[in-house]
């Protein structure tokens, strides 16, 4: 019995998974939760949603639904090159998934200018003074679920950051590849928000 | 400690559910286009919750994860869609 025992190294995939999952589940019912609050304020004020949700841009909706399925496949990608051992390609298909999770966010952010110019943000004088109050909840909804969306992006480029630097570091190989597995997963965690979230407030008029 | 090999999802697979996925859009986009009242929610959520599945099946493993993982993921969603019930018969029936 001549097993070397690493006390500095504790791996432990399957716990890391789990844990993971547990996380995704509780993102999951927070999500949920909105979104039953969108339902019901949508049955109970269906024409202002209806109105509302025509100011929307579907087509600058729809193009960030592209990015964000490229970006989960490129990082499900970068994955499969890490267990290939092609180190090279791994950092490259997760800089791509990085550098479209910002244009995500560049774009949202001209989304949300447009929105501003034309009066339509949270406590706007205009709101109050022309929209009904069906319209009003659905923009207060609308900035707090894409809101949320957005800061979820925000984190899920931090954790690429790290996944990025510990590869390039050689801590996270073929044999130890659970930070890039649950940077992935949490990534298609805010993809699969995302694929409700566009025909919710940008398709349903 | 850990023996078993990693499943390595071939790149083809990954590429193939994209373009079902991006298809699916593309479809969603269309139908939303044509007013059929009531039937354009319906169906604009049917097609999310395909996108949604192939996402978790695919993307996030589950086809290759061990059944407590999926089973533990199904029982979620079964969770949020009773919530999602109670409260609209609560909302209907009032």
């Amino acid at each position: 019995m001549s097993q070397v025992i690493h006390h500095d190294e504790h791996y432990d995939p399957e716990g890391s998974k789990i844990g993971m999952w547990l996380f995704i589940f509780t993102e999951l019912l927070l999500f949920g939760g909105l979104f039953i609050v969108y339902s019901v304020y949508r049955y109970l004020n269906a024409d202002a949603f209806h109105l509302a949700a025509e100011e929307l841009n579907t087509t600058v909706g729809a193009l960030n639904t592209v990015i964000l399925l490229v970006s989960s496949m490129t990082i499900a990608m970068s994955t499969t090159a890490l267990q290939k051992k092609q180190k090279a390609t791994t950092i490259v298909l997760l800089e791509i998934t990085f550098m479209l999770a910002l244009i995500f966010l560049i774009n949202k952010y001209f989304e949300w200018g447009v929105k501003f110019d034309h009066g339509i943000f949270p406590g706007s004088e205009f709101m109050k003074a022309e929209m009904s109050q069906g319209e009003v909840l659905f923009f207060g909804l609308y900035f707090v679920m894409t809101g949320l969306h957005a800061l979820h992006i925000v984190a899920g480029l931090v954790i690429m950051g790290f996944a990025l630097a510990r590869i390039q570091k050689g801590t996270v190989h073929a044999d130890r590849p659970s930070l890039l597995e649950n940077a992935g997963l949490y990534w298609h965690l805010v993809d699969l928000i995302w694929i409700f979230l566009f025909p919710l407030f940008y398709l349903i008029t | 400690m850990e023996n078993e090999k990693h499943h390595i999802v071939p790149y083809r697979l990954y590429a193939i559910i994209l373009l079902i996925l991006l298809s699916l859009t593309f479809l969603s986009i269309e139908i939303t286009r044509i007013n059929l009242g009531a039937f354009t929610v319906a169906g604009a959520l049917l097609l999310a919750s395909i996108k949604s599945s192939l996402v978790l099946v695919y993307f996030m493993h589950l086809k290759f994860d061990k059944a407590y993982i999926q089973i533990m993921v199904g029982m979620v969603i079964l969770l949020f869609i009773a919530v999602v019930l109670v409260t609209f018969f609560d909302y209907y029936f009032r």
